[in-house]
Order: structure tokens, then sequence, then C-alpha cells
């Protein structure tokens, strides 16, 4: 009996064809969305426009309209009707309706940073099964690269070694990478010839490695003080057409931490992964907090550039954008891109024979190992991959905000990206695009607006609902878990999954599948004994 | 800095780490006790904790006019504590987790997570309620005290304790007593009852122990409740050790103890306690290099103040997980496929 499978119907009956809807929701919403948006236009309606500004009415017609792009994704349409909707909504209105209101730019791209970020997430524990609670770490590595080198923090870095040089420094630039190379070398070395580790290899691997990090820190301090009479010239940062160079190292910079971090912790299973991603993500926040020379500490970085793109200046200035609004269009539509490359991404890996062995070890570690998949390597892979998408976002949100702290990258974001994956539906794209949407709209617009409106209602402080932050998300966490842990838009696979008991029963009623056990193992019957004794008859 | 002050000083931080490390041991037994039996990381425990030191706090507050002995007061503390920390993890237990005990396990350490996040906003409000966030322990009258100060009575322990130089406070004195009552009765509890013996039972294998009759529901509930009493103790002993605690102070002792679990080997009772003493060693000794890191003036490393505590414990916590992943005293654990 087919009938209990969830994913079954669905294929049974398709849904009915909606082009002529799916065109009318996004005509009409996408007037109301540039109608609320235009405040001289509103002034002019008297109560309708009073009602149209409204937060909480703001921002369900921002809802409203996002549904488009998800609506011409599950509906059946015709193809024509479902790019005009999604291509026209993100690329024409959206940022029409933001030429009025920069917020909703703003918010745009907060969705998105968040979606991508999100759909990083989701292959280390959508897809490998890695519960990572410190996923943030990998943000803040990519919003620091760009933060440090885009802002006048980096002259005063230089400035600071300029008064402090220490040593000699072209003998510690040179010292500096003879210990890089060598340590590198015989890093390659144990790595090569010794096939099953054994305790001298281990611990003269972890030295080699200990003096590699010396050596880096070496060079690195050396070359910042050969370039210190540079930090003039430096005053606002550097140049900003090196961005897109950024672009790529942050890529870099954030898979590197996720290789360093993952390497020890990936032999570590379920909670004790999870605890210990959870205290990574703490430490490098409390670095953050703590390296006051480079992040400044505390009190944040800031001015942070974007780059500079003439032309693309003049075409946002001829159709009618004001100058300040330029590098937030310009970073709208790069986000844009970013995500559109990050689920191509995404999806070829999902089909590739990657994407397989992650699944292989998400459902079953002992088993996809004993099949013959790489574990620490695969599982490397999906911690690098998750964590790049993560850098380059934090890099395209440091440009954003021009300003970062230790504040937006604590644990609670963790959890809060955490719970867009589980939202959405842990395995599933869409579905954690939509989680992404759905969690950040509640906590920028939602939320807000429902403590703004609620403010005259002589409500206590306490219970705003400006501020129930987490109690949302432990609640979302919690309902998920308990009523579907499938998310909002599953992934069929995961689905089936989640419901093996129910399925079980019926297979097992056809005389096909596995028996019914609830769990605990079978004494089959032809269980061989274990001791002397205890063989049959004795052997006395 | 001569030997003859330094001596003295190092054995304070010893001692005070020691203090500092019976209040995570015991915060630790209440993780080590569900895992144990569930092999689930109770992440809401650090909640169930400070709910413990939001109790106390608030019995203290009530019953600071009152003339009665700062002994009595403790006690009633105390006991409050345990109660509404215990059924609250029962509560948790029974709505957040029992529903979930053949999901995946991804599933309730996320429930896990979810319960931990509700609890403290949940504490917030209603501490907000009476316009308060920092919760500031009123300790009865004495309690601050230097021990042995006065008293002639115990004046051999007060001479020693002179001539060494060991600043111990009257409170810490009663948190190690406190703390080593409970740890006798958990032992007791444990290993010579049969409400031990059934729980034991089934941490060892639950289905088993289901066949020969015991509940296996109920022995969960009762290692709820009794881990939810340990957190309801240290949530006490913590509020009286730092004075102040707030609804979202839980994180960080919770994973120092979840640490301490771990490196005592999660599971074994005595490797809580172990765990707990040696991080909170750890953690004072950390605290210090403050002072040897201005004497020796290391680099550039002015400011190593009380967060490197933790980015401390987690090193540790990695070094373990990495080279004896069983912790001290815990037993192996082969896989069965």
């Amino acid at each position: 009996m087919t009938a209990a499978n969830p994913s079954a119907p669905r294929r049974a009956r398709p849904a009915p064809e909606r082009t002529i809807l799916l065109v009318l929701i996004f005509l009409v919403t996408s007037a109301l969305l540039l109608l609320s948006h235009n405040s001289d236009l509103l002034g002019t309606l008297g109560g309708l426009g009073r009602l149209l500004q409204n937060p909480i009415v703001e921002a369900v017609i921002v809802s409203l309209f996002l549904a488009n792009v998800l609506f011409a994704y599950l509906w059946r349409a015709a193809p024509w009707a479902k790019a005009l909707v999604g291509l026209g909504s993100l690329l024409l209105v959206l940022p029409m309706a933001g030429q009025e209101d920069t917020s909703l730019l703003d918010l745009s791209i907060q969705i998105m940073i968040f979606a991508a970020l999100a759909l990083g997430l989701n292959i280390v524990v959508g897809l490998a099964g890695l519960l990572d609670l410190g996923y943030v770490a990998f943000f803040a590595v990519g919003a620091y690269t760009w933060g440090i080198f885009g802002s006048p923090r980096f002259g005063e870095i230089l400035r600071y070694y300029g008064e402090n040089p220490g040593a000699t420094n072209a003998a510690t630039l040179a010292f500096g990478l003879f210990l890089t190379a060598v340590t590198a070398a015989s890093m390659v070395y144990i790595r090569r010839r010794v096939v099953r580790p054994t305790r001298l290899s281990t611990w003269s691997f972890g030295l080699a490695s200990f003096g590699l990090v010396a050596g880096l820190l070496l060079t690195g301090r050396a070359l910042l003080v050969l370039n210190a009479s540079r930090a003039q010239g430096l005053a606002n940062g550097i140049d900003g057409n090196f961005f897109w160079l950024f672009l790529a190292l942050s890529i870099l910079a954030a898979a590197i931490v996720g290789v360093l971090i993952g390497l020890p912790v990936l032999r570590l299973k379920g909670d004790y992964l999870a605890i210990i991603t959870l205290g990574l993500g703490e430490v490098i926040r409390v670095l953050a907090n703590n390296l006051d020379l480079f992040t400044a500490g505390s009190q944040g970085i800031t001015p942070i550039k974007s780059a500079p793109v003439p032309w693309f200046d003049r075409l946002a200035g001829t159709l009618g954008f004001q100058p300040d609004q330029y590098y937030l269009l310009f970073l709208y539509l790069l986000v844009l891109a970013m995500i559109a490359l990050i689920l191509t991404v995404n999806i070829r890996l999902d089909r590739s024979r990657i994407g397989r062995a992650w699944i292989a070890i998400r459902d079953d570690e002992v088993a996809a190992q004993a099949m013959g998949v790489p574990l620490v390597q695969t599982k490397l892979i999906a911690f690098a991959t998750g964590a790049s998408f993560a850098g380059v976002m934090g890099m395209i949100f440091a440009a954003k905000q021009t300003f970062i702290s230790p504040e937006s990258f604590n644990l609670f974001q963790s959890i809060g990206v955490l719970s867009m994956v589980i939202l959405g539906g842990m395995g599933s794209f869409p579905g954690v695009i939509l989680g992404a949407a759905v969690v950040t709209l509640l906590n920028l617009r939602i939320l807000p607006g429902l403590g703004e409106a609620t403010a005259n209602l002589g409500l206590p402080q306490q219970v705003n609902p400006g501020q129930l932050q987490r109690l949302i998300f432990g609640v979302i966490l919690v309902t998920m878990m308990l009523l579907r842990p499938e998310g909002l838009l599953p992934n069929r696979r995961r689905t089936l999954e989640l419901h093996q008991d129910e399925n079980q029963e019926d297979e097992s009623a056809q005389g096909e599948g596995r028996a019914l056990t609830t769990g605990g193992e079978v004494y089959s019957p032809g269980f061989a004994p274990q001791k002397q004794e205890d063989r049959a008859g004795g052997a006395k | 800095m001569d030997l003859a002050t330094l001596l003295p000083f190092i054995v304070n931080v010893i001692v005070g780490g020691l203090v500092l490390g019976f209040v995570y041991a015991i915060i630790a037994l209440g993780y080590t006790m569900v895992y144990g039996v569930l092999q689930l990381i109770n992440f809401a425990h650090s909640e169930v904790f400070v709910t413990g030191a939001v109790v106390g706090f608030e019995v203290f507050r009530v019953l600071a006019p009152s003339p009665m002995n700062g002994y009595l007061k403790l006690l009633i503390a105390l006991v409050a504590a345990m109660a509404v920390s215990g059924l609250l993890n029962v509560l948790i237990e029974r709505l957040a987790y029992r529903p979930l005990r053949n999901a995946p396990k991804l599933v309730p350490l996320i429930t896990a997570i979810g319960v931990s996040l509700i609890l403290q906003d949940l504490l917030r409000i209603i501490e907000g309620f009476q316009g308060r966030f920092d919760l500031t322990y009123t300790l009865p009258a004495g309690f601050s005290g230097k021990f042995c100060a006065a008293q002639s009575s115990c004046a051999a322990a007060g001479d020693f304790l002179r001539t060494v130089g060991i600043d111990l406070q009257l409170k810490d004195v009663i948190l190690i007593v406190v703390a080593l009552l409970s740890l006798g009765v958990l032992n007791y509890l444990v290993n010579r009852t049969r409400l031990g013996k059934a729980i034991r039972a089934v941490a060892q294998d639950r289905v088993t122990a289901g066949l020969m009759g015991i509940d296996s529901n109920r022995m969960i509930s009762a290692t709820f409740l009794i881990g939810g009493a340990l957190g309801g103790i240290s949530g006490v002993l913590f509020g009286m050790k730092f004075g102040t605690v707030n609804a979202y102070s839980g994180f960080d002792p919770g994973i120092i103890a979840f640490t301490a679990a771990v490196l005592g080997g999660i599971g074994s009772i005595p490797g809580a306690v172990l765990g707990g003493l040696v991080l909170g060693v750890i953690q004072n000794l950390i605290g210090v290099t403050n002072v040897f890191g201005s004497l020796l003036n290391i680099a550039n490393l002015e400011s190593i103040n009380a967060s490197y505590q933790r980015i401390g414990a987690f090193i540790v916590l990695v070094l373990i997980l990495i080279f004896k992943p069983t912790g001290l005293l815990g037993k192996s654990n082969v896989e069965k496929v």
C-alpha cells in the first residue's frame, strides 16, 4: 500500500495549471509594492496611504511580493510565466521599489545574504549531517578579511608595526620563510610516508604544524614591518578595485579556516561535533573581540568600502538612482549573482559523486566508510564548501554595513541560520531559501513592526515582540522538530527517511521491506554462542 | 615577585580553582547523568541551572529581612531550587525529548537548543516584569566573611590558613561542603538503591531493561529529576560564588561543565567531578597568566582577560577529544553496527 507514502499522491495527481493566476498575483503584488514604497504618491492618498505605510501592512506586502517568486517555483505554469515572474520580480520590480525606499534594497540584500548562509549550512547539516553550531565564524572570517583591508584599519596596523618594528626584518622574513618551507615540507613528507599513523608520526606532525603556524606568523609580521612606510598612503584602506581580488581571497580564507577547524574535529560525531564547533565559533568571536590591533575590538571597524564600478554608477544614474544608492544597488545585483552561482554549485554538487557521498555519510557513517567513502576527506569538503559560501557573504555583508563588530557574529546568529535551514527543510535548496526569507522577514520587519504597533497598547516592555527573537527561534526549532521535522518545503528523500516507521509498516505488510522491529537488536535463531560454556550440551 | 609571595599566591589560585571546580562538577553531573541514560547532550541543562540560580536569588531576597538563621535560609533556597529545576527538567524531557525517542540523533539535539532559547527568554521576561536583569545575590550576614577569621574554636585552622596565606571565604567552605554532600547522596542513590540499579540498567540497554520489567520512561524521568535537582543546587552555589546571574549567564558555565564532563569521561560520575576540579584549576590558572603575562611582558598580549578562560576550556576540550576521546575515567565504547 503506497497511499501512506507522503510523496506518492503528488506524483499521481499533477497540480493544476496556474499560469494566469501566477501572472495576475505577480501584477497585483508588484503594484502594491511599488505603491506602498512611493511616499509621494501615498501622501496624496490620505487614509489609504497611511494604512499602507503601517509597518505591519508593509511587511505583509513585502512578504506577499516575495511569495511570488516562491509560487513561480512551486506552481505548475508555463515556463515563460515562471521566468517572467522570477526575473521580473528580482531584477525589475524590487530595484524600482528600492529606488524610492532604500530600506527595501537593504532588506533584500540581507535576505539573500542569509539565504546564501543557509545554503552553505545546508550542505554541512542537511547533506552531510554534521551539526555545526559555529557556522557564523566563517562569516566573520570573510567579513574581517575585507573589513581590515578595505578600511583605515590596515593603515593603522602598518603604523603600529612601523613604531614597533622589533628585530631586523629582512632576517626575520628570511627565517620565517625558511621555517614555513621546512615545516610544510616535513608535513607533506610525514603525510606521504606514513601509511598507518603511529604515536611518533602524530606528534611530529603536530609539532610541524605548530612550526608552520609560527613560520607564517613570523613571515606575516616581517612583511607588515617592511611595508610600514606605506601607512600614510593607506589611510583609507587599500584601493577599492582590490574588492574583486578579495572576493576570491575571502572564499579562500574561509575555506582554509574551515579545513583548519575541521581537521581536528571532524573525527567526532553528532553531539561532540556540535559542541566543539560551537566552542570554536566562540573562539573566533573572542579573538575578534580581543585582538584590538587588528579588529578594533568591540568598537568594530568602520568605514568599510565597496568596489568602485564607474560604468555601473553611470548606468544607475541614468535609471534615476541617487548617488548614495549606487552601492546598494550594486551590492544587490552582486548578491543576486552570487546566489545564482551558489545555487548552481549546490545543485551540481548534490547530484555529483561528492553529494552522494555526503548523503551516505549522513545516513550511516559506518556503512559509508565500509563502502569505501573516505570519511574525513568528504566531511572536510562539505565543511570547506559551506565555509566558503559564508566567507564570500561575510565580505559582502561587511561592504553593505560599512561596519562590522564582534556582536554580529555571536552564537545566536549561528542558531538563527540553523533555524532557517530547519524551518525550510534540511537538504532541500528551495526550502532553505524560503526559510531564510521567512526568518529574516520575521526578524527585520514583522517583529519590529509588531513591536511598533503594540507600543501604544500599554504592553509591558518585557514582552515587546521586537525583543522576543530568542523565544520565537526556540519555538520554531522545537515545534518544527516535533510536528514537521522535514521542514516547510521538504526534500523528498529526507521525508521518506523521517517517516520510515510509517512506511515500514506498509512495506512489511506487503511482505517486502524490513521486518517490524522497534529498534534494538534482534536475536536471530542462528546467533552463534559467544562463549565456550554457552554451547548447547556443554563441553565438559 | 619573589618566591615567598609567589607560593601562597599559587596556592590561592589552586584553592580558588578547586572551589570553582566543585560548582562545575555538580553542573557536569547533570550533563553526565542524562548523557549516560539517553546519549543526549541536554543543551537546556545550562538554563535549568540558571533557573535554579534565579530561584535561589528569589528565596534569599524574600528571606533577607527575616531574622532566620543563615544556614536555614540556604537550606530553603537549595530545596526550592532543587524542586523547581528538577521538575522543569522532567517537564522538558516529557515535552521535547520523549516524543523524539526514536528519531535520528540530530532531532532531539535541535529541540534541546530550542528549549534552551525559550527558557532564556522566559527567564528574562519573568525577571524583567520586576524590572530586574542582573540578579545580585543578597547572602545572609556573615557568609561573605573570611573563613575562621573570628571564631576562636577553629583557631588552628585559621592559623594554618593565615600562615599559608589562603584567602578563603565562609561561602567557599559552605559551597564545598554542599557539593560534597550532594555528591555523596548521589553516589548512594545511584550505586546502593533499587532506583539507582534500575537507572543503570536502563542506561545499559533500554530494551532489555524493559523486558526485565523496568519502566524505562519512568526511570528516564527520574534521571532528569535528579539531574535537574543537581542543576538547582549548582545554580544556587554558582550564584553564591559569583554574586550575580542573569537569564543568559548559563552559557559559559554550561559549556565549561560540559567540557568537564567530557574531560572526565562522559557518563562517569567520578569522572565528571574530576573533570570539574581540573577545569576549575585550569581556568583560574589562565586568569593568573594575566599577572604573569604582564610580569614577563609577553609580546602584544596586553589583555588576557576572562574571555580567554573560555578559549582555554575549548582548547582543553579539543585536545581531550583528539587524544583521549573517552576522557580520563571513561570506558571505551565499541560501536555496534
